[in-house]
């Protein structure tokens, strides 16, 4: 190879192209040994690195000749050399030297060379060597950018800033590159809004200034924000609470512009929803204020977004009674509740209905605030990916994770509002004579009881048709169960296919003993507050509790997975000795009759008197087909329920860990990990057992620290918590300090099975 | 490794073509419509390289044709170039100032030619003379054939 390199020009005369020796084969060979790893022995490598030099000072020297042709070639061969350069990744000073290269060409005359100077620039700003080299030329691009005439060229340019975009010009590259978007040509403009998401998202020190630029983004290039990145500022701004009040100003002042885009609409409709709260102190931004801007660009909008803001007119009702009553009206007129679409309609008659018989409690509790939404890789990467290279993801993962975020802000939200129509149906029981009342109560049982009454008559005729239709609504109702779960921080397993003893124990009246895995149901919820509690093939049951200070309510769905219905459903819980005087629990009575297919809640309250050690008992007796059913379970309600975080300085802490000095206070357990010891699900359980996760407290960084207090009627029982991770010998050391005995027993029992 | 090259006119008119994959005709046709739409709305001053798919494509404009050639996305641009580059320089040589109408009436020898510089889209032999000599061999076996029948037909 570099024989040819350095050899004279008359030696292979006939091989010779304008003077430069053999260029074909040069470049062969180069792109040969990128094939290969690195030379390891000494000698060939510093062979090696003698001919690429060469190379490049060949590049200093003048043109031998004026031709275009001679200049190709001898430039050809230097990328290729570039290109191994940046292969090899090794030689600094060569990758340097190539970089100062490449910046010349960013300036030559010809646009071929200013063109594949920026896109080796591209590969080379991955490379850690080089990167810094690299930054030192974006000015040179930034001016490429707005001043080149091509358009491949213009692309190359963005594609390198991205490249190059790190923490500290992150600002600027983003700010150049909105300036581009609003002059960039149509077929390059969804790539590019794409590449500021995920820019603003990878570099935001201040999420103000994210939320500012993405509503920035919407602004210019409206047409081409695609779902998935205002889906995910959403998603950020609902995660992050204090950029939450900022979010809303800013997104009202935007919606102030007299030509706003359809996307800013919906963000800013979904925004002012749930946080407009946080703006209605001023009187600028009243509540009315809001309502009538959101209103004003309503007609103007497509289906969808109509549906959304149908939503956010909801939430004002119940965020600002005040105006419920001009809301109402707007609800009541005829273009909603007889609206050709048919979600359209379905929402405004529900939310109508809603407004007007619900509580404000209840209404409170429906349209409760979004709770964050866990982390996932962004979806906007994976349709990035999906744009440059279609074999990279696969098409069905793509659809997974956008419907998924789909159904996170769509199926969230309507879920939550049909299960409390199910309360709110069940706790009016006589049924309205107007036909709005039974039309509303329709449409909404109809989504999980239609299947199950069509079923029914199909079942009488026993045609063959039944059990596809079985497996359509089986599949519907796991689907609506599924989503009726509110997206937490947990993401244990769900339980599938818990043991089969309820449908072959004996039918017996009487409650029958708990489940044998009673208690690892228990301690699946010791540190959450949702999820499915039981699941068989005909029932599963699901949980959604809330505590506040010694009182708790929890909210149980039984879901019929058969085409059958139940019959004398009844459920019972009680409390087994002495945790009587301990816990008291209320529920309100059930149904008798469950359709197939379909769910029914029941809500209990229950109140924490004294600390227990003990759980209630949940006996669920029905008829299945002629034979009874019967089973009990365990309820997961555990000491740690009532746990209030508190927050404290060290010195606290170890002055109240000094006081809690006598042994009966102290319970210590050292055992095995049961799980893999990852920092971030520690934290994660610790958080969601519910004390206050203390930083700084402990001399060990390793250690976790925890602080709370149990709250029950007669007293408040502080609580310290310490946990010590070996992690060579994969074991822990609980140590748990509480003002009482029995509790510090407790929790460390329960805590020693979570890790 | 190329996957084509064809030749077009400024009106659009596609000259010669050459493919180096399998195609059917319904993707040759559609790539061909692509290409000539891309390339002729290309401004003067543009580069030359152009990303399509996930090839490379990369032209040069001679006088009134367009020579566009469809590559992999390893390969180097500017070698494309010369490709082309040589190639016209082959055909320059043998026709003697070659021009379009030449490329037209002598298609045949075109491909000839083509054919022995490149191979299943790599490049078989960068030697002007080398090339020529073959394709000047191939001429007088070409031409002794022709004569041989010219003889039989005098006498017959």
């Amino acid at each position: 190879m570099d024989t040819i390199v350095s050899s004279a020009s008359t030696d292979l005369q006939d091989y010779t192209y304008y003077f430069v020796p053999a260029p074909w084969l040069s470049c062969k060979l180069l792109r040969l040994l990128q094939c290969y790893p690195p030379p390891e022995d000494g000698a060939v490598k510093g062979r090696l690195v003698e001919c690429l030099e060469t190379i490049l000072n060949k590049a200093q020297e003048p043109p031998k000749s004026k031709k275009v042709q001679h200049s190709n070639a001898k430039n050809a061969i230097l990328f290729e050399a570039i290109s191994l350069i940046i292969h090899y990744d090794s030689e600094p000073n060569l990758l340097v030297r190539a970089c100062n290269q490449l910046g010349q060409f960013l300036q030559h005359r010809e646009t071929n060379l200013r063109y594949l100077a920026l896109e080796s620039m591209c590969t080379l700003a991955s490379s850690e060597f080089s990167h810094e080299a690299v930054k030192t030329h974006i000015e040179t691009v930034i001016n490429a950018l707005k001043t080149e005439r091509d358009v491949s060229v213009r692309q190359r340019a963005a594609d390198l800033l991205y490249a190059m975009c790190d923490r500290s010009n992150a600002k600027q590259i983003v700010a150049e590159m909105l300036s581009y978007l609003e002059t960039a040509d149509y077929s390059i403009r969804e790539e590019m809004v794409l590449k500021v998401a995920i820019l603003a998202e990878k570099y935001a020190v201040d999420y103000s200034w994210y939320v500012d630029t993405i509503l920035n983004l919407i602004r210019i290039a409206g047409d081409y924000v695609s779902e998935e990145v205002w889906y995910r500022v959403i998603q950020i701004v609902i995660n992050r609470d204090d950029v939450q009040g900022y979010a809303a100003k800013t997104v009202f002042e935007a919606l102030q512009a007299p030509a706003c885009h359809e996307n800013m609409v919906k963000v800013g409709g979904y925004i002012l929803g749930e946080f407009g709260n946080l703006i209605a102190g001023d009187p600028r931004s009243s509540p009315l204020v809001q309502f009538n801007l959101l209103h004003s660009k309503f007609h103007l909008c497509s289906v969808p977004t109509r549906a959304l803001l149908l939503s956010a007119y909801i939430k004002f009702i119940n965020l600002f009674p005040e105006t419920k009553v001009t809301i109402q009206e707007v609800l009541r007129c005829d273009s909603q509740i007889r609206n050709s679409d048919v979600e359209l309609q379905q929402r405004a008659v529900e939310y109508l209905k809603l407004s007007s018989i619900a509580s404000t409690d209840v209404l409170a509790t429906v349209l409760e605030e979004m709770p964050p939404f866990p982390e996932r890789e962004s979806s906007i990467l994976a349709k990035l990916k999906k744009k440059k290279g279609p074999g990279a993801v696969s098409v069905t993962e793509l659809d997974d994770s956008k419907r998924e975020a789909g159904e996170l802000n769509g199926g969230g939200e309507r879920a939550a509002e049909t299960a409390a129509m199910a309360a709110s149906n069940a706790s009016t029981p006589s049924p309205s004579a107007d036909l709005l009342g039974i039309r509303s109560s329709a449409p909404m049982s109809a989504a999980p009881a239609a299947a199950g009454s069509l079923l029914v008559d199909v079942f009488s005729e026993a045609g063959p048709a039944a059990p596809a239709a079985a497996a359509a609504a089986a599949v519907n109702n796991d689907g609506f169960l599924r989503e009726l779960e509110q997206p937490t921080d947990a993401s244990e397993a769900l339980l599938v296919e818990g043991s089969g003893d309820a449908d072959s124990a004996p039918a017996s009246d009487d409650p029958a003993p708990p489940l044998s895995d009673a208690d690892d149901l228990l301690n699946k919820f010791v540190c959450k507050n949702n999820g499915v509690l039981f699941e068989n093939q005909l029932l599963q049951i699901g949980i959604k509790s809330e505590y506040r200070q010694n009182l708790g309510k929890m909210y149980l769905f039984y879901g019929n997975k058969t085409s059958v219905q139940f019959a004398g459903f009844s459920t019972t819980v009680s409390c087994p000795g002495e945790l009587q005087s301990q816990l008291n629990v209320q529920s309100k009575p059930v149904e008798p009759l469950v359709e197939g297919g379909a769910q029914i809640q029941q809500v209990l309250n229950i109140e924490c008197l004294t600390d227990f050690s003990e759980a209630p008992l949940l006996n669920i007796k029905f008829r299945y087909g002629g034979a009874l059913q019967n089973l009990t379970l365990k309820l997961p309600v555990t000491i740690n329920k009532f746990f209030q975080p508190t927050e404290m300085a060290s010195q606290d802490f170890f002055q109240r860990w000094k006081q809690l000095s006598q042994p009966q206070q102290e319970a210590q357990k050292i055992f095995k990990a049961n799980h893999g010891m990852d920092t971030e699900v520690i934290k994660a359980k610790l958080l969601g057992l519910g004390s206050a996760l203390l930083d700084n407290v402990d001399p060990n960084p390793e250690n976790y620290v925890c602080a709370g207090v149990i709250q029950t009627k007669g007293q408040q029982v502080g609580c310290l918590l310490r946990l010590e991770p070996n992690g060579q010998a994969q074991m822990y050391r609980l140590t748990l300090r509480c003002s009482k005995e029995s509790v510090s027993k407790r929790l460390c029992e329960l805590l020693s099975e979570q890790f | 490794m190329m996957r084509f090259l064809l030749l077009f006119s400024r009106q659009g008119k596609l000259r010669l073509q050459k493919w180096y994959t399998p195609l059917s005709e319904r993707e040759k046709k559609k790539i061909i419509r692509d290409m000539t739409t891309m390339v002729l709305a290309r401004q003067p001053r543009t580069c030359n390289f152009l990303h399509w798919k996930d090839l490379k494509i990369i032209y040069k404009r001679y006088a009134s044709l367009y020579f566009c050639l469809g590559v992999e996305s390893q390969e180097n641009e500017l070698l494309g170039l010369e490709v082309i580059h040589r190639y016209v320089e082959l055909l320059d040589k043998y026709f003697g100032n070659v021009c379009e109408l030449d490329i037209i009436f002598n298609f045949e020898k075109a491909y000839f030619i083509l054919d022995e510089f490149l191979m299943s889209g790599e490049i078989q032999e960068t030697s002007k003379q080398t090339i020529n000599r073959c394709i000047e061999n191939s001429d007088m076996l070409q031409e002794d054939y022709n004569n041989e029948w010219y003889e039989v037909e005098l006498f017959g």
